[in-house]
């Protein structure tokens, strides 16, 4: 056990290394930084965290050392003392912004930064507000294309070297680098290799500044419009912990949530950039139904109903020539809610998982300077291209108790022996889920009802489209590759007249009401024992492990 | 909300009309007085109180009358706005609209690709304009604005570049643009943002 004092509040650290910066958190006193975070190395080059540390000796009295030291870089143990309002500190602190404020050209009205920047919170906080430079100041061209998805505002840049330690530590690709000395530092690539890795977008997150800008969100939105919930990226069974930024129910951006059950401080760029298919003008708005003369668009309750229908009547013939395709891109809850409605009718249902898709092997960070996988891995994008395998095939396996799979169904579709067919989809249209010959063969059902987010060979051979609600759109848990449940919080409201898929799974179901992911999950704890986790409701800000893990 | 304890609250009764009050004529007849009184000045022609004859004839309005938007122009005819959405933020009506991009011009990195004001919904509180980190938005005089359908009133850059030319040609500039001191970010360039010397000249 040791003990800290921080600003004269103590605080109980146990056997933790920490600095003082962290030290100092934990007493919930801020001690400004910008070169230090927790997941790159310590260069203590920026200055911004002097802060005045000492000790307390035995006898109680305090020694404090006569200077000024950088906080991220000292380690606290038992008896330290860090004061942060100590003149010296704050005059430290004030100097130091000074310094970087004086070829900082101050462009907050047009920097995408202002709102979420730490040059202005620490210069608001601790700084000055005015400057002595009398001198022009240094205006170093941007360099727009120095990666494919970041431009950099040079001028922005307080050289705090984030970024490049980023990429040499995390990405291990090493584009990113200092050039120039003094005050003409630069942050600059080597000619022909453009700051491009899997990973690059992170630097824009960990710019403390507005120097790197994500050329998807470049003048978008100011950030102070947009609304800010908890989710999980959709893209690989990783399942990073995101925050879905959004406005006026619309889409702008998604960022690297903290979470070191899942994933750490980052993500990919291509989960990052994935949510665009949610707003996309070809998305499905309305219940299709297909007539001779084509395909028409009907009311909700005429497609749950003739759903319903089509479903009694073959199940009333021979229930085991009706089947379900649980997709991987279900919540759990969604997943739960149909499953359910399919053993409503009949145990002898067939209730199989999706495909899931897959590309290449897992790759992992850091990389070498050849490109090959390291191996101290700190960051790994997966091959499964879909959030929730794990969830959808336990809650498969519990009403599904002989095992059958996707397969099986095809075989049953070109044996005429499928004829009713409920597909749920939601697969990124960069990774479909269904192959072309897939969906010829499920056309030869006469009753294919396909429930998704956007056209495709599969919703052109179905016989009722139901539209998908994006994950953006609805509550709900996915279960990672770890085992790691997460949930969601809808950021906005579906498009006008939708229903989430939970809503057509209880209208299907016939229960009334709206769908509450929370007590849906509390009775998928109850009745699901590898799920037992979920039992009291809540997930947590990290999720919580469920017996479903590898 | 904490209950008001009965000993801090004071009853307080209405006063009683007295019967004079009650009848209300000698309160009309009082009335009387001013109208005949103005009416007897009119006649005589002694009147201070002018009427104007509007539409005919306009009214001129000081500078700092708050009335229809104009967004300015620059030296070279460009729009001034920077696109920094400072004035949709402070805009307690919420009624502008801005869609920024990547400016086409070298000298600047932002510019609005679509600037909307709803001149209904605003309450010309003038807001927008002190916001203006570039003194890009004033509010002229032009106060009779009509239109045959909520889509006329919606006004679109073009639109609100247009009502600068008008004003300018009518000579009817608002009052920060005519001879008040432009914010420190307006000022020419080379003057500089941060110098606390510039913004005190
Ligand atoms: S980096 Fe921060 S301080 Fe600098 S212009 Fe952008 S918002 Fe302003
Ligand atoms: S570009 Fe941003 S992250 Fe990189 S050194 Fe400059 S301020 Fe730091
Ligand atoms: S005058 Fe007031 S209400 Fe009208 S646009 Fe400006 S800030 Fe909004
Ligand atoms: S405040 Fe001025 S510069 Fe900013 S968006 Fe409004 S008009 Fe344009
Ligand atoms: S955060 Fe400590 S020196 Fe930069």
């Amino acid at each position: 056990m040791a003990t800290v004092l921080v600003n004269d509040i103590s605080v109980d650290i146990g056997d933790e290394k920490l600095n003082c910066v962290q030290a100092a958190q934990r007493a919930g006193v801020t001690i400004p930084h910008y070169c230090w975070h927790p997941a790159l190395s310590v260069v203590a080059s920026c200055r911004m965290c002097l802060v005045m540390v000492g000790e307390k000796k035995p006898d109680g009295s305090i020694a404090m050392q006569p200077k000024v030291v950088p906080g991220c870089q000292t380690p606290v143990k038992d008896g330290t003392v860090i004061q942060t309002m100590d003149p010296m500190a704050t005059t430290a602190q004030k100097a130091t912004l000074e310094n970087l404020l004086l070829n900082h050209p101050l462009d907050c009205p047009v920097c995408d930064k202002a709102g979420e920047c730490l040059l202005q919170d620490y210069s608001f906080k601790f700084g000055n507000a005015s400057s002595r430079m009398v001198d022009e100041k240094n205006t170093p061209p941007n360099k727009p294309d120095i990666g494919a998805n970041v431009s950099l505002f040079t001028d922005r840049c307080i050289m705090c070297s984030r970024c490049v330690r980023f990429t040499r530590e995390v990405a291990g690709t090493a584009e990113l680098h200092v050039v120039q000395r003094g005050n003409h530092s630069e942050i600059d690539i080597f000619p022909g290799h453009p700051l491009d890795n899997k990973l690059a977008t992170n630097v824009v997150d960990l710019c403390p500044v507005g120097a790197l800008a994500s050329k998807d969100f470049l003048y978008k939105q100011r950030v102070w419009n947009l609304k800010t919930v908890n989710s999980v990226c959709t893209g690989c069974s990783t399942g990073c912990s995101i925050h879905l930024d959004t406005n006026k129910d619309v889409v702008y951006r998604l960022r690297p949530r903290f979470n070191p059950r899942a994933q750490g401080h980052f993500m990919c760029d291509e989960g990052r950039l994935g949510y665009h298919q949610v707003n996309s003008s070809q998305r499905f708005r309305k219940p299709l139904e297909r007539g001779e003369s084509g395909t028409r668009p009907i009311e909700w309750s005429a497609a749950v109903a003739s759903v319903d229908r089509g479903f009694r009547q073959v199940s009333g013939v021979d229930p085991g020539n009706a089947w379900f395709v649980l997709s991987p891109f279900l919540t759990l809850e969604e997943a739960w809610l149909l499953a359910s409605y399919a053993r409503s009718v009949s145990p002898f249902v067939r209730i199989v998982s999706g495909p899931v898709p897959r590309v290449g092997e897992d790759d992992t960070y850091p990389k070498d300077r050849k490109g090959r996988p390291a191996s101290n891995i700190k960051f790994t994008i997966r091959a499964e291209k879909c959030p929730n395998r794990k969830g959808v095939e336990t809650i498969v396996s519990h009403f599904q108790k002989t095992p059958l799979s996707f397969g099986d169904l095809l075989q049953a579709c070109d044996a005429g022996s499928a004829h009713f067919v409920y597909v749920t989809g939601g697969y990124s249209s960069a990774h479909p889920g269904f192959r072309v010959d897939d969906a010829d063969k499920l056309s030869k059902v006469p009753n294919l009802i396909v429930h998704d987010l956007m056209p495709s060979a599969l919703t052109d051979r179905a016989n009722i489209v139901i539209p998908s609600a994006a994950f953006s759109e609805k509550e709900g848990t996915y279960v990672n590759h770890a085992g790691l449940a997460q949930s969601t919080v809808a950021g906005c409201v579906p498009l006008r007249g939708m229903r989430t898929d939970g809503q057509v799974f209880l209208d299907l179901l016939g229960r009334k009401g709206l769908v509450r992911a929370e007590e849906i999950r509390k009775e998928i704890g109850k009745a699901v024992s590898v799920l037992a986790a979920l039992a009291q409701g809540s997930t947590g800000e990290f999720g919580v492990f469920t017996g479903s893990g590898s | 909300m904490p209950a008001i304890a009965e000993k801090n609250v004071r009853w307080v009764k209405h006063p009683k009309l007295s019967l004079a009050e009650q009848i209300y004529l000698p309160t009309i007849a009082q009335g009387m007085v001013t109208t005949i009184s103005h009416l007897v000045k009119t006649l005589t022609g002694t009147n201070s109180i002018q009427t104007q004859q509007y539409p005919e004839q306009k009214p001129s309005l000081p500078p700092h009358y708050r009335g229809v938007h104009r967004l300015n122009r620059d030296e070279q005819g460009r729009v001034k706005c920077v696109s920094c959405y400072m004035c949709s933020t402070a805009c307690p009506a919420n009624c502008i609209d801005i869609v920024a991009a990547p400016s086409p011009w070298p000298d600047r990195e932002k510019y609005p690709e679509l600037f909307v004001i709803d001149e209904l919904r605003c309450i010309y509180c003038g807001m927008c304009e002190q916001a203006c980190p570039v003194d890009a938005i004033e509010l002229t005089t032009i106060f009779d604005l009509t239109g045959m359908s909520r889509e006329d009133m919606m006004f679109d850059k073009e639109k609100l570049l247009s009502v600068f030319d008008q004003t300018v040609a009518m000579g009817t500039d608002p009052v920060r643009t005519k001879g008040g001191r432009l914010s420190v970010a307006a000022e020419p360039a080379g003057s500089g943002l941060t110098t606390s010397s510039s913004a005190q000249s």
